[in-house]
């Protein structure tokens, strides 16, 4: 069977969790392999959570939260955006390719966009392939979610 | 007050006040032809001469620029004056023998033909009197001084200076309607930047907005007042008895605090210039759908009379539907009212004319109460229904009287034809669309948009009149093209649900918040900075900080930027993400 990746898409609850339900509701199709996590803000996402993704076998992370100047709760966003560049060159050195985390706006108007967006993020996971740390090696040997480790 | 006698009628005026408005007064008429209320007398035309009787002298004067004195008695009509104006008379028509004004006002005074020989005589029926009126009005009413007299005896003319357009002239059109023969004329070309714009309007500056306005007070338009372009006229301030003009009114921005809002801020009209196919504002009499209502209305330009810009009736009227909406190059959305409104013109046309009436709609959305019984009504009354959207409009000729007509080119669906279809007249029905200022109407209030542009509901079917900002309510046209009935539903759910929270004196806040957990705060203050509402504060004493519950949104920025996990989010905390991921990673 090809490679499926797994992707978690953090989704800030006013837009771009809107932007996912418009997209279901218009019924346009994408890729299955995004598992959304609702945060009220994307500013809530903590470093920690997308790391922590990583570790448990993500091959890609999405961050998507309001376009600048629309937060709900008015500069929400211009935190993720500061946050983000800084995890990048933090996953670069753990070995993981920064392509692999990515941060998108998308307004509740916007089920289009979110449909492309996560169709375009699945397939650049599909070419760069799973993602392989040594730490899913170690996680597999001690029995403990040994299910995350391989890909097939 | 001074007491006057004129020819037998006692009448008390005030002092200076010129003989002919105390004869006006005591109801006696004195022939005038360059007297205006709106100027100073100047005395030019003679015709209002009188005779002025003090004590045993008597005088010839002219009664319009000669003010009343105690104990005077005037003669208006006695034999001298009567010959005197009678002379003035003759000479007048002699010179102007064919101009309205004075052949009627020579018949008043018995004056049958003219009885000289003028050397000036000119036969115009709008020539120039020389009752200088254009000229006052100008210097004294609108301060302007664009027109003059020039030359003297009977070579006097009115003249713009040196007969060269004046770069003083405001284009009031002042001259034009004071003028008693129709010399002066108003010519259009472009002018000082001033393209005469013929619009349906308001046709003078000062203007009630619209009969239902409230407070329905007359407003004056600025840009095309005379007063704010050269601070003369003044005219409307003259004849306000109250006193109720102000001319030094400014906006002015006034700061409100409230609780609540509600935005209702309609909604624009689709510019049928971009479907150029059907030559809006290229071809003549084709008319949108909001102009065509000001037609229709009985206080708009033509009186509620159906008419073409000649003036006449039109033979046949055509109306389209869904312009710019359910149209995959516009807006993908109906527009739910045309259908309704474009059957009320037809009837109501079909009502005041005896014109043929065809409507061109895709499907017909007769959908409310009573909405679909007026289209069978509608029916009966003989409008011709095509269902297919026109193609387009061209210009046409009517072969019996060679009239130019304009002509639709459509396909009738019904009987599977092809048809050109000559009307006189076209309204458009226009789409309705959000504001062109939505979007920063939109973040003011930090609400959402549906991709039509529309303001967003919080739920489209279980809350469609809040949004997802707290205390900010949408109703009407801004949050999707509606009807009267469902907007006066809508709006009255929202204010309902604004009342509600009034009544109720305390808002419940939603259980999603930020709480410091004080055993694990190290009191490094990098949340107080990131708050954007402002609601952790640091304890002082404790050398924590602390989230002031009332004031927090529950966005959660703090906890993610929390060093040591201090900081939780009720709803959101680490634990429940973590499982989250936890799960969704199997």
């Amino acid at each position: 069977m090809a490679f499926e990746p797994k992707i978690v898409g953090f989704l800030c609850n006013w837009c771009s969790y809107t932007g996912a339900d418009l997209a279901g509701v218009s019924r346009i199709k994408s890729a299955p392999n995004m598992r959304i996590i609702r945060t009220m803000c994307s500013g809530r996402v903590d470093p920690a959570f997308i790391l922590k993704a990583f570790q448990l076998g993500a091959d890609g992370v999405v961050v998507m939260g309001c376009h600048l100047g629309d937060c709900h709760y008015q500069e929400g966003n211009y935190k993720t955006i500061r946050r983000i560049p800084f995890l990048k060159k933090l996953i670069e050195q753990f070995g993981i390719d920064p392509r692999r985390l990515r941060l998108e706006w998308v307004s509740a108007s916007e089920g289009d966009r979110f449909a492309e967006v996560v169709n375009e993020f699945t397939q650049e996971m599909r070419t760069l392939g799973p993602l392989k740390l040594p730490v899913h090696e170690l996680m597999g040997k001690n029995g403990e979610r040994a299910k995350h480790a391989v890909h097939e | 007050m001074v007491t006057i006698k004129i020819d037998n009628h006692e009448v008390q005026v005030p002092e200076d006040t010129p003989i002919l408005k105390a004869a006006e007064k005591a109801g006696v008429w004195i022939p005038t032809l360059c007297y205006s209320d709106l100027v100073e007398p100047y005395g030019v035309c003679r015709l209002c001469i009188v005779e002025v009787v003090r004590g045993k002298r008597s005088r010839v004067v002219t009664s319009c620029n000669y003010p009343v004195r105690e104990g005077i008695s005037v003669l208006t009509n006695s034999p001298k004056i009567q010959w005197l104006r009678k002379s003035i008379m003759e000479l007048m028509l002699s010179r102007w023998p064919n101009v309205k004004v004075v052949k009627d006002l020579a018949k008043q005074l018995g004056v049958e033909k003219p009885s000289f020989i003028s050397l000036e005589r000119d036969e115009a029926e709008d020539a120039c009197v020389l009752c200088g009126k254009c000229v006052q009005v100008c210097k004294d009413l609108v301060k302007a001084e664009a027109l003059g007299f020039a030359h003297r005896g009977i070579k006097r003319e009115v003249v713009l200076p040196f007969g060269v357009n004046s770069e003083r002239c405001v284009v009031c059109g002042a001259c034009v309607k004071e003028c008693p023969t129709g010399h002066v004329k108003m010519v259009i070309e472009d002018y000082r930047g001033k393209k005469p714009e013929f619009t349906l309007g308001p046709k003078t500056a000062i203007y009630v907005p619209s009969l239902q306005a409230v407070p329905r007070v007359p407003v004056i338009d600025t840009e095309s007042c005379i007063h704010f372009e050269t601070g003369g006229c003044e005219t409307c301030a003259k004849v306000c008895e109250p006193n109720a003009i102000n001319y030094d009114m400014k906006d002015e921005v006034q700061e409100i605090e409230v609780g609540q809002i509600l935005v209702a801020t309609g909604y624009d009209v689709f510019d049928a210039t971009h479907m150029a196919q059907y030559g809006y504002g290229r071809l003549d009499n084709v008319y949108s759908s909001l102009e065509f209502e000001m037609l229709l209305n009985s206080t708009g330009p033509t009186g509620g009379k159906v008419q073409m810009k000649n003036g006449k009736e039109p033979r046949s009227v055509g109306i389209i539907h869904c312009i710019g909406s359910r149209d995959a190059n516009h807006h993908p959305y109906c527009s739910r009212v045309c259908c309704m409104y474009a059957l009320k013109f037809a009837h109501l046309v079909h009502d005041r004319t005896k014109a043929a009436i065809y409507q061109f709609y895709i499907d017909m959305r007769a959908f409310g109460k009573g909405y679909e019984e007026f289209y069978s009504r509608l029916l009966d009354e003989g409008i011709t229904m095509i269902r297919g959207k026109a193609a387009e409009v061209a210009e046409g000729y009517w072969t019996d009287n060679n009239e130019r007509t304009l002509l639709i080119r459509c396909e009738d669906t019904l009987i599977g034809k092809f048809r050109e279809i000559p009307v006189d007249m076209l309204v458009l029905c226009n789409a309705i669309e959000a504001r062109h200022d939505s979007d920063q109407v939109r973040k003011l209030f930090s609400i959402s948009k549906s991709p039509d542009g529309f303001f967003l509901e919080r739920h489209p079917k279980l809350d469609p009149t809040s949004t997802t900002t707290d205390g900010v309510y949408i109703a009407g046209c801004a949050q999707g093209p509606k009807d009267i009935p469902d907007t006066v539903a809508q709006a009255g759910s929202a204010a309902a649900r604004i009342l509600s929270l009034i009544s109720k004196g305390e808002v419940e806040i939603d259980p999603v918040r930020a709480m410091v957990q004080e055993e694990f705060c190290s009191g490094c203050r990098i949340c107080n900075n990131l708050c954007p509402y402002g609601a952790i504060e640091y304890l002082e004493e404790k050398k924590i900080s602390h989230v002031n519950e009332a004031l927090c949104k529950g966005c959660g920025t703090c906890v993610a930027a929390c060093p040591s996990s201090a900081m939780t989010g009720y709803g959101f905390t680490d634990a429940q993400i973590l499982a989250e991921l936890d799960g969704i990673l199997i």
